[in-house]
């Protein structure tokens, strides 16, 4: 086979990988999107939260140092402790519950039954919000988040895919850290899909999604629901922070990669776990091919805009996405 | 007249227990407008209580109110010898009331076991845990909750359609899932609203016979809204009637029929 051949291989595999995750970020959008129908633009900065956190808890940062040393005149910064990653993550997954709770207290419990814009307008303001949190509690710098996760490229798999081509070839070269995202978001889609078919409140939570007024008939509290979904969106904001923020450092550009999870939700439709992930894969290989297909012809810098003109072709045709429910009103 | 304890038998062998259910001067105001006006009834324990009325009459949103959807500006519900405090709709029906609706609100994107299975969330005890891990007790649970649905999808003779997605299905039978569901819950107190509204007279027979059969087999107390009035007198027990908000009869199917007030409302005659 021949290097180029290869190459365009290992560049299908590591944008699958780099898909993953995108998909990891659209998650988060359905899971609220179809049990509230609000599109939370701030997806992407609770994913910069959820990082900033877990850096935080782990190093020992003292929340709003630089807020309680301007008024006090203190010098404080850290506690001086060290949290293993695992305390480090749980502790984090109780900010963001308790983040989801206040955020269905404070503002979406007073939204009930408003227009999607004011609720999408609600969301923008609640990402510049904690984006500003985030800088006030644990500082605006880059950090660099270890948790463990094996990084660099897997020896084994250049050392045992070498043959496969002449001389200049040296077998694919895959990032440990993508593999392990991939397997982590495998098993993440595995349990929130069983968890929606197969618990109490996962059913509840279809139902809320389905019909608030049929729900609160049968007994369901519409605003425990959010505050789950909420938190389960935490929960998929956490995983996505630690991955991207392992592997770029958690800075505040994070917050922009919210972005690139819209194209893949044109694709997947936005009500769909599957479609998120499927999205997510074919932005990822797409961009990633085309820059290596079409790229050198017109110049290059291709996946700044690619994953966008691909969402809107898809538009034009498919308007619903590939798993989106189409929308049939009846007359 | 009965006491609030008091207890008799119908003429077909049923036993009506005492008072279960009471509104007491409930009013209920939207900006001006006077939905319901100092209305009192009570519902008794296993009767069958019919509400009618001309439209917009004010009988929904006395349902609504019972059920929590809608809260009054004065007046008190009492149930079971006590003043219920404010309610939310989903508290109402953790305290077991249940309820359908006039357009049908069902859980249109699942299967028609799914949307009976909702009906039995407040029959499921085992937290998340370990209900996501599958531990026995959560088996146990799970297939105890799905017996008692496949016993009431065989008693509304809806077991052919119990995979296929509710959006599917036509009008009459939509009427029935929700009935199926409601019927999960195993409810003290069973709310219809128009339980046959826009039925052929075959659905409507068959609703009638299902209503009857549910009160006779289960015991369960039910308080419905219907425009058939013939149907309403062979269904129910005892008859409130509401026009314009108040209340203009209360009584047996042969009191109300006979009372001066409701014929006027139902044949139209000017209020002078």
């Amino acid at each position: 086979m021949s290097a180029d051949f290869l190459f365009g291989i290992e560049v299908i595999i590591n944008g699958l990988m780099a898909g993953v995750l995108y998909a990891l970020v659209a998650l988060g959008f359905v899971l609220i999107y179809k049990a509230s129908g609000i599109f939370n633009y701030a997806q992407g900065v609770m994913a910069l939260f959820a990082a900033l956190t877990l850096v935080g808890i782990m190093e020992g940062q003292v929340p709003f140092s630089h807020l309680i040393n301007a008024i006090f005149g203190t010098e404080v910064h850290h506690f001086g402790w060290h949290v293993n990653a695992f305390v480090g993550i749980i502790l984090t997954m109780v900010v963001m519950v308790a983040l989801a709770w206040a955020v269905q207290v404070v503002i979406f419990k007073h939204l009930v039954n408003q227009e999607p814009i004011i609720l999408f307008m609600a969301t923008i303001g609640l990402a510049y919000f904690l984006e500003g949190m985030g800088d006030l509690m644990w500082g605006s710098e880059i950090k660099k988040l270890d948790v463990g996760i094996p990084q660099g490229g897997s020896f084994w798999i250049e050392e045992n895919t070498a043959f496969l081509g002449g001389d200049d070839f040296f077998g694919f070269f895959i990032d440990r850290l993508d593999m392990v995202a991939a397997g982590v978001a495998l098993i993440l889609v595995l349990a929130l899909v069983a968890f929606s078919q197969y618990t109490k409140q996962g059913r509840a939570m279809r139902a809320v999604a389905d019909d608030h007024q049929a729900a609160l008939s049968v007994g369901i509290s519409l605003n425990f629901i959010w505050v789950l979904v909420w938190s389960l969106a935490g929960f998929v904001a956490l995983v996505a922070g630690v991955m991207w923020g392992a592997k770029s450092g958690v800075q505040f550009s994070l917050s922009l990669i919210a972005l690139k999870a819209l194209p893949v939700l044109m694709l997947g439709g936005f009500t769909s776990i599957p479609g998120a992930i499927v999205g997510g894969l074919i932005i990822g290989v797409g961009e990633k091919l085309f820059e290596f297909l079409i790229g050198p012809m017109i110049g290059g810098a291709t996946e700044n805009w690619f994953a966008y003109m691909l969402a809107l072709v898809f538009l034009v045709f498919r308007p619903q996405g590939m798993f989106g429910e189409k929308i049939i009103e009846r007359v | 007249m009965l006491d609030q304890t008091d207890s008799y038998v119908t003429a077909d062998g049923r036993t009506i227990g005492g008072v279960m259910m009471e509104m007491k001067n409930i009013t209920l105001r939207f900006g001006g407008v006077v939905a319901i006006k100092d209305i009192s009834f009570d519902i008794r324990e296993g009767e069958i209580r019919a509400i009618i009325g001309p439209n917009g009459a004010g009988k929904s949103s006395m349902l609504n109110v019972i059920s929590g959807f809608y809260r009054p500006q004065e007046g008190e519900v009492w149930f079971r010898g006590k003043p219920r405090p404010q309610m939310k709709p989903y508290q109402v029906a953790q305290q077991g009331i249940a309820r359908t609706f006039q357009n049908i609100a069902l859980f249109e994107g699942m299967t028609v076991l799914d949307n009976v299975m909702t009906g039995r969330l407040n029959h499921m005890k085992t937290g998340m845990l370990g209900q996501a891990l599958w531990w026995g007790k959560a088996e146990r649970e799970e297939s105890e909750n799905r017996e008692a649905v496949e016993r009431i999808i065989d008693f509304l003779e809806i077991q052919s359609i119990r995979k296929t997605p509710v959006g599917r299905l036509p009008y009459g039978l939509k009427k029935r899932v929700e009935l199926a569901r409601a019927l999960a819950a195993e409810p003290k107190l069973l709310l219809l609203d128009e339980p046959m509204a826009g039925m052929n007279v075959e659905e409507k027979e068959d609703m009638s016979r299902f209503i009857l059969d549910v009160n006779d087999e289960f015991g369960t107390t039910i308080a419905l809204i219907e425009h058939d009035m013939g149907v309403v007198m062979d269904l129910s027990d005892r008859v409130v009637v509401m026009d314009y908000g108040k209340k203009i009869g209360d009584g047996t199917p042969d009191e109300v029929r006979s009372n001066q007030q409701v014929i006027d409302a139902y044949l139209g005659v000017s209020h002078d």
